[in-house]
């Protein structure tokens, strides 16, 4: 197998600045993509919580860089940005979980409409015979 | 524990001045071949009782039929599964006044004969909830490999837990008492596939166990529900549901619950 990087490769400098310019980015456009979904009505505010949520972390993150070395010893993370891409899976694990619920949830609604509207069709059924 | 704040009171006995009305509920998915057959038989055997076929959203001629036997249909526009056709019958029974309920499989499986032989024990030893098991029955040589396997497993399980010899958890042919069906109204009840869970959940809110054997028959038509992918997944919800059972709450959104 291949390392990953090999002897003689060019290793990019790291840029504070420039990855904290990203995150930032990243942060912004995720916040108004989000909020731009709800001001039209295509998300609902109950769904919105994590994402806002999200966002508004990576801002803070990404603005306060001691913070998030702080964060990373914390958790015991070797550098920061192992931080954030773990902060990334939780985020998604959660986002799905909240999804599963959401769908039981769903799921158990949508039996019961389909059970009451068969009960319903029924006693119609039998009122239109018997008047 | 499973709360039985349901305030569930001991079944209105057979003795009791109210008369028993029985339902028997048919819970049937596009089993156009086989119901024909089996309500002409249902008929002789059970003049007094009234019928209710539960269309689990059928594709085919399944509710027509129903109503030409002059059953009483329920039907469910989306498919919703078995267990799911059955608690709409349970709730039928509930709303129109009935008593007692016996159900049996669409497929022609269970011979409505042996009806009577479920009712015994609702009658006279007070049982709650009567199972036609096929393996009880002597004759019954059939053997299915692995899933014979783990049900006979399961129904161990269910024996040692309630104390009552349950030999076909899994067996769709059951008659139970106004407690029961109070119970099974209430909330809980699994609504894909039931099992050996409810069995036990059952015994658990005070219902009293018991099965008669009945020679069951090979379907008449259609497809069986229990195939493939479903099978594996029919054991993991069972081990996940005996595995919660005793912590278990009711679900959060019941109190969407009109009455």
């Amino acid at each position: 197998m291949t390392p990953l990087l090999a002897q003689g490769d060019p290793v990019l400098p790291v840029d504070h600045s420039r990855q904290t310019l990203v995150a930032i980015l990243l942060a912004v456009s995720m916040l108004l993509v989000v909020l731009e979904l709800i001001r039209r009505r295509r998300l609902r505010e109950e769904y919105s919580l994590l994402w806002i949520g999200t966002a508004l972390a990576l801002l803070v993150l990404a603005l306060n860089r001691d913070g998030l070395i702080w964060l990373s010893s914390l958790i015991g993370a070797t550098t920061p940005n192992t931080t954030l891409f773990f902060g990334a899976l939780v985020f998604l694990m959660l986002l799905g979980l909240q999804f599963s619920v959401r769908l039981s949830r769903l799921t158990y609604r949508m039996r019961k409409l389909t059970r009451q509207v068969g009960l319903l069709e029924e006693e119609l059924r039998r009122r239109d015979r018997t008047d | 524990m499973i709360s039985t704040s349901e305030a569930l009171s001991r079944p209105a006995t057979w003795a009791e001045p109210t008369t028993p009305r029985i339902l028997v509920i048919i819970p049937a998915k596009d089993e156009s071949g086989s119901l024909p057959g089996l309500l002409a038989e249902l008929a002789p055997v059970h003049p007094a009782t009234d019928t209710l076929v539960v269309d689990d959203g059928s594709n085919d001629e399944t509710r027509a039929i129903a109503i030409t036997g002059g059953c009483r249909t329920v039907r469910h526009h989306v498919n919703l599964g078995y267990g799911a056709a059955l608690l709409t019958g349970y709730h039928f029974a509930m709303r129109e006044g009935y008593t007692h309920v016996v159900q049996l499989d669409g497929d022609g499986q269970h011979p409505p004969h042996a009806i009577e032989a479920l009712l015994g024990p609702l009658r006279e030893d007070g049982a709650d909830v009567v199972v036609g098991s096929r393996y009880l029955a002597s004759n019954q040589g059939q053997n299915w490999g692995l899933r014979r396997f783990a049900s006979k497993i399961i129904a161990w399980f269910a024996s040692t837990w309630t104390g009552h010899k349950i030999t076909d958890p899994t067996s769709g042919f059951q008659a139970l008492s106004p407690a029961a069906l109070a119970l099974l109204c209430s909330d809980g009840f699994p609504e894909d596939y039931p099992d050996a869970d409810v069995l036990i959940w059952l015994h658990l809110n005070g219902m009293r166990l018991h099965e008669v054997p009945v020679a069951m028959r090979p379907r008449v038509a259609g497809v069986s529900m229990h195939g493939g992918m479903r099978v594996a997944y029919y054991f993991y919800r069972l081990a996940v549901c005996l595995l919660l059972l005793p912590v278990r709450r009711h679900s959060p959104w019941r109190s969407e619950r009109r009455r």
